[in-house]
């Protein structure tokens, strides 16, 4: 028998509660018998509150509401019971269908792929009007309208008319948060609704569902496997661990006091990733790379007749790196990190600016000698399965720089040096022989990482090195990284759109946005002191595990959409969504001019903004 | 939309004279003339034969007086046939091949698609199983094995339908048009099945389902689009199956199309015939190609807004 | 579960290879071992029905000839053009589609456009316009012709690999790693396309013989004394109704040729590319 789960909740209120699950239990027929994933799980949720309901990956959680609503895959065995204020709910049949999407409605994660790609958004909304309201197509697509309106969607008329592939990630969520709204629903359960969308847009899609919760009676259960997303909405949280409900409280509590280990180390990670130590700079010698007034452009396949267009992903970017900094690059969707990445290491080519790798511009340099430098500079990336070639084993992989740049050395020998690196990344030996896809998604990118530490490479780049994997996958990679670093003094090079990574990490931080450098300080000064308005928003839309903080900083959420990168704003690139943008921001680029103690900075106010803010730490609930 | 098309449209005239001209200049510079095979033909005669089919002309006069020709629907005088004008051929064949290929393709697309889609809803259920069977032998079975059998079945043995000649009824439409359309509707099934099983998997689904929509609504409005994708696509090549197909068929049962032509043009290197009976098709098929194109730009908005 | 494992546990698969094996043996070994040669006319059994009292085991056709003799043959003859054809398009096929998907752009296009344009041409017309050139008869010319027809699919499915490759991550890893194209391409895109190339193979054998079947049908394809398949069942459709072991023989094992093909290939790619779950 499970342990009781602590913090139980105080007692029953008058009216039934909206949602209720009562010993609900969800299993698969697996290859050894039957695996349940959901265990026996009781929750309960209110009119108007919000519940959170949190666990890593894997932990049954959206397995449980899917089965809840009738949506678990066929081969599933659901038992137990649920009810919707008060009445039993059917498992399946007309009665259910009835109900879902009507009074019992949900958000799922992506909204690209949850859209039905080839229906106008208006008519995907109106269509649930049509069909549980029995209104008439015209009347729904008008009641679209204004449930467009509801969820701050700009434009309504216009953006009824569109398909999903038009619009970006964030309205493309509020579309789908006005599809479960559409028929007052009693319950509406997100699931991890803003997994996938940026900071700053995460941050706008949680202000409005808490707006939404404050409205009125309306129930949200809130699924997501970061705690600090609940701090600014939930009333309640529930933990769940392999499928079992371990602790269950009021969000204070829960935060304050957690019991179960499973609670506290979810916490644990979400404050590492705000609240880690950065180190001071090391001292600074001759720039180990540089990069000055880096551009990169892209063509698009136009019809001839449209005159040729481009993409510019990146314009006049410039910095240095000395020999064992860590730089941390960071930058929302389109800000050019990735296109960053693959200039430096020149598989992409530069349309102007140089590249210069101790001393040698590495543009002017011929295919040959390009290729012997190649073994101090090397790079992890994003996805760690598809960076490693399915049809080599792991012994391959990584002896490959071994066979480009050591040719020397004999078979055995090769085999000896990756066995040792297999070690020294904390793989078990007999992994060498195992092929990709039989390695979890930790395991590949360590793999990914010893191929390129192997050859002991002066500089690392790694491009979103731990955003495909889980939680606490996340932090042993991390500190694999920072170990390596120590070790063997290589200089990093992180692009991450995770600030808090990046601060556990780096020494420097450079942000990006729409291809173009915003601000560049040491890590202490730019989260204490931001000076650039976007650096500030993009601090204040991190979610911190902090219920006395959080919904504040929810209220203040940067407003607007990221400009696609085909348009880039006149002016300032960020004037468009920047609460101080005056005349002069619309019509001239800022200047990238110092700002003191090494720090740059791009913005046409930035001395009077200092000032305004004074010495004040954001209310980031960063200690300085 | 309307950019789409236009621009799918635009493409066609340069392609039909691209293969006008290939096939014109590939028959004229090959080895062997139309006479040759004619035996013991003395030298004086066959060059004024060959001065009265204008053979005796540069070859780009002969080009530009053929396109020319063209233009004014004449295809030349048949090579082998005697005082036969290739473009009477065409018009005496042309029908019967045209009600063949159309019905053979209605049929298809009005016999493998619902059967698809039923195969992939009641999926691994015993319907499911035969149809993925009669998918399968369609394919496998080549239509001059299954054209000849159902005829001895149906109309020898079993005497309901006619097993050869031409009537512009439906008895004796039947077997060839259900022959010619066999292994396309086998396809088509397939096509759809493998299609539907995959959108069915989707995200977007999963919310279909989660607006409480009826399994016929979410299949219907959210499914069968995406599903129907892959076979839009093949429409192309269904057509060109068709039309392969028919040589066969119209060989089978006796019918007086143009394949036929085709086939005995080829047997006796009759250039004229071959080259306009190429012309012809190739036409269709990029007709049929252009409606294919314009079909699956109104399935996939994506594809309309580039 | 390996790929092997995967292919080896599939009944279907066993049964199939076991029937092809078997087929192809008899083909070349059963001419050498019959009583009877190809084109011995035999005067006391014309047009015999299948039986083992006649010695004719499948019986004869109207000139007498041992039908179970000329079936194998038939079988050889479509085997045999049906392999090097499949040779053919694969090596035209790779080659095309290799080079357009991994160096993309507009070379890509313009290939790929010939490809779409030839794709929509009804095949046979090319071999028809090949044959009335160069006459009938010549089997290299009947091998050239459905080969350079075979490659269009291949070349399709190749160049979608090469593309989809080109930007794979272990490529970008490998040439950040300081590989040069050789060493990538030899050690990278090629490993990761045979795969492909190997299961489109399998797939394009029986398109192949039926091709051939088609064109022999038409009398298009092989001549007399070679006998296809194709051609045996045009012989026997001609004497459909009062022979009709003639038509129903060579068809059978035509279409079990068929059939064991297109499951091998269909279960080489379940096996190697296991999406359908």
């Amino acid at each position: 028998m499970h342990s009781t789960p602590a913090n139980t909740e105080p007692g029953a209120a008058a009216a039934a509660p909206a949602l209720e699950l009562k010993q609900l239990s969800v299993g698969f027929p697996a290859q050894a018998g039957f695996t349940t994933v959901v265990y026996e799980l009781s929750l309960a949720v209110r009119a108007g509150e919000c519940l959170g309901v949190v666990g890593e990956s894997g932990a049954g959680k959206s397995q449980a509401f899917l089965a809840a609503m009738g949506l678990a895959p066929r081969s599933a065995q659901v038992t137990g019971s649920v009810r919707l204020s008060g009445a039993e709910l059917a498992r399946e049949g007309g009665a259910l269908r009835r109900v879902r999407g009507a009074e019992l409605a949900m958000v799922f994660q992506d909204p690209m792929s949850s859209l039905t790609p080839h229906m106008r958004v208006g008519d995907q909304i109106a269509e649930v009007l049509v069909r549980h309201r029995g209104a008439s197509w015209r009347a729904g697509r008008r009641r679209a309208q204004q449930l467009l309106e509801r969820v701050h969607v700009g434009d309504a008329a216009r953006r009824l008319r569109q398909y999903p592939f038009e619009l970006s990630g964030g309205l493309r969520q509020r579309v789908m948060i006005a599809m479960a709204l559409a028929c007052d629903p009693v319950v509406l359960i997100a699931d991890e609704p803003t997994t996938s969308l940026d900071v700053t847009i995460q941050a706008q899609i949680l202000a409005l569902l808490a707006e939404l919760k404050h409205a009125g009676t309306l129930a949200i259960v809130l699924i997501t496997h970061d705690l600090a997303v609940v701090a600014g909405l939930a009333d309640r949280v529930a933990v769940l661990e392999r499928g079992r409900l371990v602790e269950l409280g009021a969000t204070q509590q829960i935060f304050a006091a957690p019991v179960h280990p499973a609670t506290r180390l979810l916490l644990r990670h979400a404050q590492v990733q705000a609240g880690r130590e950065s180190r001071a700079p090391p001292p600074r010698g001759a720039p180990l790379l540089e990069l000055k007034d880096l551009a990169v452009r892209f063509p698009l396949r136009a019809p001839a007749w449209r005159g040729r267009r481009f993409v510019t992903a990146l314009s006049e970017v410039s910095l240095e790196l000395a020999a064992g900094e860590a730089l941390g690059i960071v930058g929302e969707s389109g800000s050019g990190k990735s296109t960053l990445v693959r200039a430096i290491l020149q598989l992409v080519r530069a349309t102007a600016g140089e590249v210069i790798w101790l001393g040698h511009p590495l543009q002017q340099l011929s295919a040959r000698a390009l290729r012997a430098l190649r073994r101090d500079l090397q790079i992890i990336f994003q996805d760690p399965l598809a960076s490693l070639d399915p049809r080599m084993s792991v012994l391959e992989i990584i002896a490959e720089p071994l066979r480009l740049h050591r040719a020397q050395l004999t078979a055995s020998e090769r085999e000896t040096a990756v066995l040792a690196m297999l070690a020294r990344v904390g793989l078990p030996e007999e992994l060498a022989q195992r092929y990709p896809h039989q390695l979890s998604g930790g395991q590949c990118q360590r793999v990914g990482i010893a191929r390129a530490m192997i050859l002991k490479p002066k500089l690392l780049v790694c491009d979103e090195p731990v955003s495909a994997l889980d939680v606490a996958t996340q932090a042993q990679v991390i500190e694999l990284l920072a170990e390596l670093r120590r070790e063997s003094a290589t200089a990093l090079v992180i692009v991450s759109h995770n600030l808090a990574l990046v601060r556990g990490l780096c020494d420097r931080v450079l942000v990006l946005y729409l291809g173009r450098v915003l601000e560049l300080a040491a890590t202490a000064d730019l989260f204490a002191a931001p000076l650039h308005p976007y650096t500030r928003a993009l601090l204040e839309a991190i979610p911190v595990p902090d219920p006395a903080l959080q919904p504040a900083r929810l209220a203040t959420a940067l407003a607007g959409e990221l400009p696609s990168a085909l348009s880039a704003p006149a002016g300032c690139v960020f004037h468009t969504r920047c609460a101080h943008a005056v005349m002069v921001c619309a019509h001239t680029l800022p200047p990238l001019e110092p700002g003191g103690e090494g720090r740059l900075i791009a913005c046409h106010r930035w001395r009077e903004l200092r000032d305004a803010h004074g010495a004040t730490a954001v209310r980031t609930g960063y200690s300085s | 939309m309307l950019l789409y098309a236009v621009r799918r449209l635009a493409a066609v005239p340069p392609t039909l004279l691209a293969i006008i001209t290939l096939s014109f200049f590939v028959i004229r510079l090959a080895p062997g003339g139309p006479f040759d095979s004619e035996q013991g033909v003395a030298p004086e005669i066959r060059a004024h034969l060959e001065a009265a089919y204008g053979l005796d002309q540069p070859l780009l006069i002969q080009y530009g007086r053929y396109v020319g020709g063209l233009l004014h629907g004449r295809f030349g005088p048949s090579f082998k046939l005697r005082d036969v004008e290739v473009t009477d051929l065409i018009a005496q064949g042309l029908p019967v091949s045209l009600t063949l290929g159309v019905l053979a393709i209605l049929a298809a697309v009005l016999a493998g698609i619902p059967l698809g889609v039923l195969a992939a809803v009641r999926r691994d259920s015993p319907l499911d199983r035969l149809a993925t069977a009669i998918a399968v032998l369609g394919i496998a079975v080549p239509s001059f094995i299954v054209g000849p059998l159902l005829a001895l079945i149906f109309g020898l043995r079993l005497h309901w339908l006619p097993v050869a000649g031409w009537q512009p009824d439906a008895a004796h439409l039947v077997l060839p048009v259900v022959t010619l359309a066999l292994p396309v509707v086998a396809y088509i099934a397939r096509l759809t099945r493998g299609g539907l099983l995959e959108v069915l998997r989707a995200d977007f689904i999963r919310t279909a389902h989660a607006k409480g929509l009826s399994g016929t609504a979410v299949l219907l409005r959210h499914a069968l689009r995406p599903a129907l994708a892959p076979v839009v696509s093949f429409l192309g090549p269904a057509t060109a199956a068709i039309v392969t197909g028919s040589l066969v068929v119209e060989s089978v049962f006796g019918l007086p199309g143009t394949g036929r032509y085709l086939v005995e043009g080829a047997i006796n290197r009759d250039y004229t015939l071959v080259m306009g009976m190429v012309i012809v098709y190739g036409a269709l098929t990029l007709l049929c190609n252009l409606a294919a194109d314009l079909a699956y730009g109104w399935l996939d908005p994506r594809v309309r807004h580039e | 579960m390996s790929s092997w494992a995967r292919l080896k546990g599939n009944r279907t698969v066993l049964v199939a290879g076991g029937a092809l094996v078997l087929l192809a043996v008899l083909a070349l070994l059963g001419p050498a071992l019959s009583p009877y040669a190809l084109d011995q006319l035999d005067w006391q059994h014309l047009a015999a029905p299948p039986g083992l009292t006649s010695g004719h085991w499948l019986g004869t056709d109207r000139l007498g000839r041992d039908l179970l003799v000329r079936t194998l043959e038939g079988v050889r003859v479509s085997l045999v053009i049906g392999v090097l054809a499949t040779a053919v398009s694969v090596v035209i096929g790779v080659a095309w589609g290799a080079t357009a998907g991994y160096l993309g752009g507009r070379t890509d296009e313009v290939m790929m456009r010939a490809v779409d344009v030839l794709n929509s041409l009804p095949y046979l017309f090319l071999v028809i316009v090949l044959t009335t050139l160069v006459g009938r008869g010549s089997v290299s010319v009947l091998l050239l012709a459905i080969g350079a027809i075979g490659w269009i699919t291949m070349a399709r499915i190749v160049r979608g690999q090469a593309l989809s490759l080109r930007h794979r991550e272990f490529i970008e890893a490998a040439v950040a790693a300081g590989g040069s194209s050789a060493h990538v391409l030899a050690r990278h895109v090629v490993p990761n396309l045979a795969g492909v190339v190997v299961v489109y193979a399998a797939l394009t054998l029986p398109q192949m013989v039926l091709f051939e079947s088609f064109l022999s049908f038409l009398g298009l394809g092989v001549q007399e004394p070679l006998a296809s398949l194709g051609s045996l069942v045009r012989d026997g459709a001609k004497d459909m109704q009062s022979a009709l072991w003639m038509l129903l023989v060579p068809a059978s094992v035509l279409i079990g040729l068929i059939l064991c093909c297109n499951f091998l290939g269909d279960a080489l790619r379940d096996a190697l590319d296991p999406r359908e779950y």
